[in-house]
C-alpha cells in the first residue's frame, strides 16, 4: 500500500532493487510498471528509453550532479532512505521540486516512519511508502502534526512573514 | 525582549501535542527506541546515568523573570529542585521521568518557552553575547537577527537530520563574547562603509575531537539575505558533510577536507538559486522583530553614585564584588551585574529552584524584568541603576549570588562530567569542587586575575577545554580517568587553540598542576599581562619545565573513595524510574 493523498492507495508500481551480485547492466526489467534504481537507467537507457511507464528511484546518497538530464520523462522519482536518519533526501527532494522542476509523483521510500512525514511532505513527496512493519493508516496522523511552519519549502513558496500578517506581536 | 504572535503560540501548542504522542507511542511500545531517540533529541531529552535529562532552551540566553520562576516550578515538580545552566545559555534539568516531559514542554509553552532542537543532528539555539543592547561596544544590536534565526530554524523541514549537530553564534559587538569563531557558522553583525547593516560570516568552526578556529566565508552578507544565505550553507553541508564517521561529520570537517575556497564557491553557487528570493527578509519582519528588542524606560542619571563610591572605599568585599561582577553599561548611571552561580560546593552553573525564584525577583526589583543567561554559565542583570548596586549586592549575598568570581580561576567552565553523562572519561563537576576548595582565598584569586579554567570529561569538549586559557581534559587509560592539560587556549578576540603540556595527571594531582601554572604566571608576569597574556608571550616551556620539573604529589584527601559524598553529602541514590539500571 501507498499514502497519497492522504489516503492508502493501492501501489501499481513496482520497485526493483538489485540484489547481491545482480549488475545493473543485465538485470532483467520486468514488463509493466517499474521503478528502476539510478545504476539500471545509466546502464539500460537505451533499451528503456521507448518504455513510458518507467519510474526511476535514487539513493539518498545520490547527488544532484547524478540525476539525469531528462527526469521529466519519469511520471514517478523515488528517493529512497536506507535509514530514516539521512536527510541527504530531504534536500535531494528539495532540488527536484523546487530546483529542477520535477513535477512527477515525488516518492518517499525506504526507512520511511510516520514521525518523518510532516517533513517529507514538506520538500516535495507527495506518496510514501510507508517500511513494511508499519501501520499505513495510523502513520497518517503524522500529515496533521503542524498547521502552519515558519518557513519556506517545496510546499510553500514564502515564509511565515509573507504569507500572514504578523504585525500583531503581543 | 522577543514575545509570541498567535502564530508562535500555535506552533509551540502543536509541538507539545506532537511530543506527547511520541512519548505515550514510546511508552506503549509502540514506538522502539531506535526510531524514538532522534524524537526526544529534538526535544532536549536525553538518557543519562540516572535519569533522563532534559536541556530547555533560552534563544540567545535571553529569559523573563516570569520564564525563570518557570524553571523554578520545573525544578521543584519535576527535579530534585535544581538546575543547571549550560555554556550555550540553556538551562538542564537531569533527573527526569520520561513520562513527564511532555508536561515540562507544555509549562514552558505557556510563558512562551520550549526545547526545540536543543539536541540532534539539527539547527541548535543560536547563542549570542549577554551584554547584546546594553554594550559599550556593541555596532548592532544582533538580538533581532537572532530571533529571526530562531524562527527560520524551529522545524526546518529539510535540516531535522543533518550530518551532525549545527551551531550557529552571532554577536554584534567589537570584542567577541558569543565565541564565533569556534561555532559551526559564526556571525558577527557589522556596518559597512555606507552604513548599511551586515554580517561577516565565519565557517566551519568547532571543539571536540578535533578543535578548529572559524574561516571567512563572506565579509559582508547584507542582512535581508541572511536567511538565504545561511540556508545556503546548511544545504551545501546537508549535501556533501561526511556521515560515515560520527566524529568527522561535523561542518568543519568539510570545509577543511574541500578548502575554504571550493566550499564558498559552492555555497555560493546554491545562494544565486535563492537570493533575492520570497526567503529574503522583509524590512517589516525585521521591524516588527526589532520592536521587541528596544531599549528599557532608562531613567537619566549621573555616571557615579556616591554611595557607591563611598562603599567602594571602605568594604573591600562589596570593592572586590564592583570589581569582578559589574560591568559597564552603554548608558550613564546604569550597569550589567553578573549573578555568579560559581560558589564553593556547587556544581558550577548549578542554581536551585529557591535561588532562580531569587533571581527572577532581583530582575523585576532592579532589572525591568529580564535575565541573560552566559556562556560562562552566570545570570546576568542587564540594566541595573548604579544606585541599585548597594541594595542588590546585599541581596545577590543572601543568595549565594556574590562570589566576586566573575573571570577569575573559580569561575570555572564545566561539563556535567562522569558523575551524570554516559559519554564522560572523567569526573569534571567533582574536580571543578576540588580546584575551587584549593583555590578559595579571594585574595589570591583576584592577584591571579582573569583566567578562564574550562573542563571537559571527554573529547566531545563541552566544558570547551581547547579555548580554556587553562584546558583539562578527562581522558580514559585502561578504564581509570586521567586529565590532560592544556595552556593557552581562548575563545575569541582572538579565539586559539590551546597546546597539551605532556603526560596526563590523575584527579588528585590537578589542583597542584594549576598552582605550579600560576606560580609561573606570577614569577614570569609583566605589568598588566593576564596568563593567558604571558603564555603567549613566553610561550608553554617555561609553565611546561617547571610543572614536570618534580613529581607532582597527590593530594591526599582527593584519594579517598568517596571523596565526594563525604565532602558535599551529593546522593547518588538511583531513581525509581531509570534508564539504565
Amino acid at each position: 500500500m501507498l499514502i497519497k493523498n492522504n489516503a492508502l492507495v493501492t501501489d501499481e508500481w513496482t520497485v526493483l532493487r538489485l540484489h547481491e551480485g545482480e549488475a545493473a547492466d543485465r538485470v532483467t526489467v520486468p514488463a509493466g510498471k517499474v521503478i528502476v534504481p539510478l545504476p539500471v537507467w545509466n546502464c539500460q537507457h537505451e533499451a528503456l528509453q521507448g518504455r513510458k511507464e518507467l519510474g526511476l528511484w535514487l539513493a539518498s546518497f545520490e547527488r544532484a550532479e547524478d540525476i539525469p538530464d531528462d527526469i521529466h520523462r519519469f511520471p514517478v522519482i523515488g528517493v529512497d532512505f536506507h535509514k530514516y536518519t539521512d536527510g541527504r533526501g530531504y534536500t535531494l527532494a528539495y532540488r527536484l521540486r523546487k530546483q529542477l522542476g520535477f513535477r512527477g509523483e515525488l516518492r518517499a521510500m525506504g526507512d520511511v516512519l510516520r514521525d518523518q512525514l510532516f517533513y517529507l511532505k514538506r520538500v516535495g513527496f507527495d506518496t510514501f511508502a510507508l517500511r513494511a512493519d508499519k501501520d499505513a493508516a495510523d502513520a497518517m496522523a503524522g500529515f496533521a502534526d503542524f498547521s502552519l511552519s515558519y518557513q519556506a519549502s517545496a510546499d510553500t513558496d514564502e515564509p511565515l512573514y509573507r504569507r500572514v500578517n504578523r504585525g500583531n506581536a503581543a | 525582549m522577543y514575545r509570541y504572535d498567535q502564530f508562535d503560540h500555535q506552533i509551540a501548542t502543536e509541538r507539545v501535542a506532537q511530543f506527547r504522542d511520541q512519548v505515550r507511542r514510546r511508552l506503549s511500545g509502540e514506538l522502539k527506541e531506535d526510531e524514538f531517540r532522534v524524537l526526544r533529541l529534538q526535544n532536549g531529552v536525553y538518557m543519562q546515568i540516572h535519569a533522563y535529562m532534559m536541556r530547555l532552551a533560552a534563544p540567545y540566553g535571553m529569559v523573563s523573570a516570569q520564564q525563570m520562576r518557570m524553571f523554578a516550578h520545573i525544578a521543584r515538580k519535576y527535579d530534585r529542585g535544581y538546575g543547571h545552566f549550560t555554556t550555550r545559555q540553556n538551562i538542564q534539568f537531569n533527573w527526569l521521568k520520561l513520562q513527564d516531559t511532555p508536561d515540562i514542554l507544555a509549562d514552558l509553552a505557556q510563558v512562551e518557552m520550549h526545547a526545540n532542537q536543543t539536541s540532534g543532528n539539527c539547527i541548535r539555539n543560536t547563542t549570542s553575547d549577554e551584554f547584546a543592547g546594553v554594550a559599550q561596544d556593541e555596532v548592532v544590536d544582533p538580538r533581532p537577527y537572532a530571533e529571526i534565526l530562531r524562527q527560520w530554524s524551529t522545524f526546518h523541514p529539510e535540516f531535522a537530520y543533518l550530518p551532525r549537530k549545527f551551531k550557529f553564534s552571532i554577536t554584534g559587538a567589537v570584542q567577541d563574547r558569543a565565541a564565533i569563531e569556534i561555532n559551526d557558522v559564526g556571525l558577527q553583525v557589522v556596518k559597512n562603509a555606507q552604513g548599511e547593516i551586515g554580517f561577516r560570516v565565519l565557517v566551519g568552526g568547532g571543539l571536540g575531537r578535533t578543535p578548529v578556529i572559524g574561516s571567512e566565508i563572506s565579509a559582508f552578507v547584507p542582512w535581508q539575505h541572511l536567511l538565504t544565505y545561511a540556508e545556503s550553507i546548511v544545504r551545501v553541508y546537508n549535501e556533501f558533510g561526511r556521515r560515515d564517521n560520527l566524529y568527522k561529520a561535523r561542518i568543519k570537517i568539510l570545509v577543511k577536507a574541500i578548502g575554504i575556497e571550493e566550499f564558498r564557491r559552492q555555497v555560493e553557487a546554491e545562494w544565486t538559486l535563492s537570493k533575492d528570493g520570497p526567503g529574503t527578509i522583509t524590512q517589516a519582519e525585521l521591524e516588527r522583530v526589532a520592536a521587541c528588542f528596544t531599549a528599557p524606560d532608562y531613567t537619566p542619571l549621573p555616571s557615579t553614585d556616591a554611595a557607591v563610591v563611598a562603599l567602594q572605599r571602605d568594604n573591600k568585599a562589596f570593592a572586590n564584588w564592583l570589581k569582578r561582577n559589574v560591568k559597564s553599561h552603554k548608558v550613564s548611571g546604569y550597569a550589567a551585574v553578573e549573578l555568579s552561580l560559581k560558589r564553593a560546593g556547587a556544581a558550577p552553573g548549578d542554581a536551585t529552584a529557591e535561588q532562580m525564584d531569587a533571581a527572577a525577583d532581583l530582575a523585576d526589583k532592579y532589572s525591568f524584568g529580564e535575565l541573560r543567561i552566559t556562556h560562562m554559565q552566570n545570570l546576568v542583570l542587564a540594566d541595573v541603576k548604579q544606585s541599585d548596586l548597594i541594595a542588590l549586592w546585599k541581596a545577590a549575598k543572601i543568595n549565594g549570588f556574590a562570589t566576586p568570581n566573575i573571570g577569575l580561576l573559580t569561575d570555572i567552565i564545566c561539563c556535567p562530567g562522569g558523575d551524570f553523562c554516559t559519554l564522560a572519561n572523567a569526573r569534571s563537576i567533582t574536580l571543578a569542587k576540588a580546584v575551587d576548595e584549593r583555590f578559595d582565598d579571594i585574595d589570591y584569586l583576584q592577584d591571579i586575575g582573569e583566567i578562564d579554567l574550562n573542563m571537559s570529561g571527554c573529547v566531545n569538549a563541552c566544558g570547551h577545554h581547547h579555548v580554556g586559557h587553562i584546558g583539562i581534559l578527562g581522558v580514559d587509560k585502561s578504564g581509570e580517568e586521567w586529565y590532560q592539560v592544556s595552556i593557552g587556549g581562548s575563545k575569541g578576540s582572538p579565539a586559539n587553540i590551546g597546546k597539551i603540556i605532556g603526560r596526563s595527571f590523575s584527579f588528585a594531582q590537578i589542583p597542584e598542576v594549576i598552582a605550579r601554572l600560576l606560580q609561573v604566571y606570577v614569577l614570569e608576569r609583566q605589568a598588566g599581562e593576564r596568563f593567558i597574556d604571558t603564555v603567549r608571550r613566553t610561550g608553554p616551556d617555561p609553565f611546561v619545565e617547571y610543572v614536570y620539573a618534580t613529581p607532582v604529589p597527590e593530594d591526599e584527601k582527593l584519594l579517598l573513595p568517596d571523596y565526594d559524598l563525604i565532602k558535599h553529602g551529593m546522593s547518588y541514590d538511583t531513581p525509581y524510574y531509570s534508564p539504565r539500571f
